[in-house]
């Protein structure tokens, strides 16, 4: 059995945790009404009068600072709490195996849950006519973003066997990767600041780097970015998780 | 298959598992006893390589834990000290599940399932989500989840905790089973179940091994195995405690039980001079002296729970614990 398929079945069992309870039908639904909600609504999408997503866009890093974390809090202050963490980690498995594999269960059902919001790209391809290219690397954006999320909120859920403690913290951390390049916060910082800081700073904001998705710009950069986020909050939980046990 | 060397593990300045060594071959099933808090659980979970150990080191069927965890676990069925298990799944999803992490797919899978669920009597429950089953089918369910790849070597942390007591014969039985061709090492604080199903059992008292040997060879170390149990009717408590405390190869005599008109006594050798023959002796000198009735004489083993009373202490307690019953001695 090769380190995939141990993974593999790891992330069937996880994902199926979902679907077989009614979190993941509840995500679903309050996701959709809540983007339609700020993509129709706040986004101003038909006053704007361009055939583009960009309202449908923006709102995602906010929304899933919440509804993000809401996924992940569970991931393995679970595990700890009901004891099966010993039993999943006393398997032939590594620990680097259950936590990829627990990882991408859940970034999978990320992933069907933005997939589910192709309404909104069907009506502006109904509306006018446009550049789906854009879209395309947007959508892209969104899964990455909600990926270095998730990957936070994993690392949290490690820390922790209360759900709701693991939730706040990685709203925290991952408030704080936003608003680090949140133009009205960089704007007061820059006051005081020197340039050069304030760049750097914004240079680790998941805000910096998921500009360029949304104008559907495919950076090395900015998916480089992502996916040393990624790898480094699940190294993270990695560690968390090692020393528990090593006490 | 087992082999444990000098295993110690502290939980900061605490040590829960000081200096441990053993070994279980194939065909043993060992005992673990000892008092809550003794580091039974503690033991078990640096074999089965969930935590690590401080020092020492643990191997399984020859590979070392530390240093091959992925095929040490392979050989390991274990049962950890809650029964945990995945509450939103039916009871044949969680053991397709084990199974799978266990490398078994298709109809190897299928047929592994079948005789877990069959094994440990899980057929009626089978598509329940394990929620709503009571605790000993969850109980069950972990089990069948640990025998699932048939390993060669077992690991349960008290299995029958929280079953009925004909739930718990079922589940002795089949440790007793399987210990022909595996390695068990099972724990438990329910003395009677050491003498129903373990070929040999070890006390660990705070972190160290107070005792390993069979369950009769640790029973023999009672001072009351050997003893001579006696109910005589005619004598006065008193009287017969005196007179039977005389007698040669007598060391001491304590009242058991004094209720209409019968008195129970327990006479306890001379280890020095044991004969074999202590009770028939015993009742040949009362016989012959006395006019008495004995309505009942017996030889008693000894119990297990007398030595593990006097070798563990109660976490209540800083010194030993069982004070010696009143006695006269001889």
């Amino acid at each position: 059995m090769n380190a995939w398929t141990r993974i593999w079945t790891v992330a069937k069992r996880e994902l199926a945790a979902y679907f077989d309870s009614p979190v993941a039908y509840v995500f679903i639904v309050i996701y959709l009404l809540l983007t339609g909600f700020f993509t129709f609504t706040f986004g101003a999408f038909f006053d704007r009068g361009e055939a583009s997503l960009g309202a449908f866009f923006m709102w995602m890093p906010w929304l899933f600072l919440f509804l993000v974390p809401a996924v992940g809090m569970r991931l393995w202050s679970e595990e700890r709490r009901s004891g099966t963490m010993e039993l999943l980690l006393t398997f032939p498995i590594t620990t680097w195996q259950a936590i990829v594999g627990k990882f991408l269960a859940s970034w999978i059902f990320l992933g069907i849950a933005l997939a589910l919001t192709f309404p909104v790209w069907l009506t502006v391809n109904v509306l006018g006519d446009p550049d789906n290219g854009v879209i395309v690397a947007g959508y892209v954006g969104c899964l990455l973003l909600a990926g270095a999320y998730l990957a936070i909120s994993s690392a949290t859920s490690a820390m922790t066997r209360n759900q709701v403690v693991s939730f706040i913290l990685s709203v925290v951390i991952c408030l704080a990767l936003v608003l680090v390049g949140f133009p009205p916060v960089t704007d007061l910082v820059a006051r005081w600041a020197p340039p050069w800081f304030v760049e750097g700073v914004a240079a680790f904001s998941v805000l910096t780097h998921f500009d360029g998705f949304q104008k559907g710009v495919l950076d090395s950069r900015d998916v480089v970015f992502f996916a040393s986020l990624i790898g480094f909050a699940l190294f993270v939980t990695g560690v968390v998780l090692r020393g528990q046990r090593a006490g | 298959m087992i082999k444990v060397e000098h295993l110690t593990r502290t939980f900061g300045p605490k040590t829960a598992v000081d200096d441990v060594s053993f070994e279980v071959a194939r065909g043993e099933v060992l005992g673990f006893l000892g008092p809550n808090g003794a580091g039974k659980s503690t033991t078990m979970r640096m074999i089965t390589g969930y935590i690590p150990p401080s020092a020492g080191r643990v191997a399984v069927c020859g590979f070392d834990v530390a240093a091959q965890p992925i095929e040490a676990r392979r050989r390991v069925g274990y049962l950890p000290e809650s029964a945990p298990s995945y509450h939103d799944m039916s009871v044949a999803a969680f053991l397709g599940f084990a199974a799978e992490m266990r490398g078994l797919t298709g109809a190897a899978k299928k047929r592994a399932v079948a005789k877990a669920v069959e094994t440990c009597f899980l057929e009626s429950v089978l598509h329940q989500s394990i929620d709503t089953l009571s605790k000993g089918f969850r109980h069950r369910t972990c089990l069948a989840q640990a025998l699932i790849h048939d390993p060669e070597v077992l690991i349960l942390d008290e299995p029958t905790d929280g079953l009925d007591p004909n739930q718990k014969h079922e589940v002795r039985s089949l440790i007793k089973r399987m210990g022909t061709d595996k390695a068990i090492v099972f724990s438990t604080h329910i003395l009677e179940e050491v003498e129903a199903a373990c070929t040999r059992a070890i006390i660990i008292d705070r972190g160290r091994i107070v005792a390993n040997g069979t369950p009769a060879e640790l029973k023999s170390r009672s001072e009351r195995a050997g003893a001579v149990r006696l109910t005589l009717r005619g004598p006065q408590a008193e009287a017969a405690r005196d007179a039977l405390a005389k007698l040669p190869g007598v060391a001491g005599v304590e009242v058991v039980a004094d209720e209409g008109g019968a008195v129970a006594v327990r006479a306890l050798p001379d280890k020095a001079r044991l004969e074999t023959a202590f009770a028939a002796q015993l009742a040949q000198a009362i016989m012959s002296r006395w006019n008495w009735t004995i309505e009942e004489l017996h030889t008693e083993e000894g119990r297990l729970d007398d030595v593990f009373r006097a070798i563990t202490r109660p976490d209540t307690a800083r010194e030993p614990a069982a004070p010696a019953p009143e006695r006269i001695a001889a």
